[in-house]
């Protein structure tokens, strides 16, 4: 071990805030951007999930899924998708 | 008996590619895990200190990986930009696509942790020296590469134009690189060469060789969860998609 103390360790030799300043930067981007591209794919998922379900009475007619999206034509599902 | 080469053109159709992803995102999450636990603790708790930077030098071990795999990012996107304007493959543009954020956000950690560095070291955040500016280049030419690609709607378009753009911008690189040989300036030369013995002390080598590994690892496995996002998106009228969403219900 290098170091003798916290408190020195924490210091980095009164270069702490230069250290400091590229260690929680670079951590913090680095646990967002998973998160971010996590997150866009639940989205992506949700989205395309809807637009199944909106298409679902044309291909699979007298499925249970008909409630309430029996006016949904295949142009308009296109239509909304893009 | 069985066959042992492996067809990898198996995997350059995104219906195969998908699951395989899928199995090895959590391999490259745990190597990244592992190295950084390794180079960090080298790093930050084992290597002596510095005799010209003191303590301050520790940014070295955040700084360097950043900088190579901002470079090296590049170069994988503009081989994939390359593949698919050579092949016309699918999956080669959904691979730029997903490297290039990935790749800003280590051109922007490496100027970041550059600028921490330079502060204390040469008493500016900032000079208009060869390397930092070439480096401002490649963060900007990942900004446009992202931005162009978004400005087109045809996905196929974008892949074409961000490849031509990934493709002309891959000339800064080697200029990057050997930038603190060919001009005289304020960033101090190449720790690590392929020509010579590192001018650096073993452990500091190490802690500096293994972050730049978890970085790395990290790439892969954002690179790849994004490239899966990607591949839903761009396949969603496809019959696999609808199934595998199907089976997620």
């Amino acid at each position: 071990m290098h170091w003798n103390s916290l408190s020195e360790f924490l210091a980095m030799g009164n270069h702490g805030l230069y250290v400091w300043g590229s260690v929680v930067v670079m951590a913090l981007l680095m646990v967002a951007e998973p998160m971010l591209v996590l997150q866009g794919r639940k989205r992506l998922v949700a989205r395309l999930k809807r637009q199944y379900r909106a298409e679902q009475p044309v291909t699979r007619s007298g499925s249970q899924r008909t409630t309430g999206m029996t006016s949904t034509s295949p142009t308009a599902t296109c239509r909304s998708s893009d | 008996m069985s066959d042992r080469l492996i067809n990898w053109f198996r995997y350059a159709s995104p219906q195969t590619f998908y699951p395989l992803t899928g199995k090895l995102i959590p391999w490259f999450w745990a190597f990244a895990a592992i190295f950084a636990v390794a180079g960090l603790t080298i790093g930050f708790l084992l290597a002596p200190t510095d005799a010209q930077q003191g303590e301050g030098y520790r940014i070295i071990f955040l700084h360097v990986p950043a900088s190579w795999l901002s470079m090296f990012i590049y170069l994988v996107m503009a081989f994939w930009a390359a593949t698919g304007l050579a092949f016309n493959t699918r999956l080669s543009g959904m691979m730029a696509s997903a490297l290039a954020p990935t790749g800003a956000l280590f051109a922007f950690l490496s100027l970041w942790t550059g600028a921490l560095w330079g502060k204390p070291m040469w008493g500016a955040w900032w000079v208009w020296d060869a390397r930092l500016t070439s480096e401002l280049i490649l963060l900007f030419l990942y900004i446009g590469f992202i931005a162009l690609q978004a400005a087109i709607d045809d996905p196929r378009r974008a892949d074409k134009a961000g490849a031509i753009l990934a493709l002309v911008g891959v000339v800064n690189v080697p200029i990057i690189y050997f930038s603190v040989k060919w001009w005289n300036t304020l960033h101090q030369g190449a720790s690590v060469s392929l020509t010579r013995a590192p001018s650096m002390a073993a452990m500091m080598l190490w802690g500096m060789v293994l972050c730049a590994l978890a970085c790395w690892m990290y790439s892969i496995a954002v690179a790849l969860m994004r490239v899966r996002t990607i591949m839903l998106e761009r396949e969603r009228h496809t019959d696999w998609v609808r199934a595998l969403l199907a089976e997620k219900e």
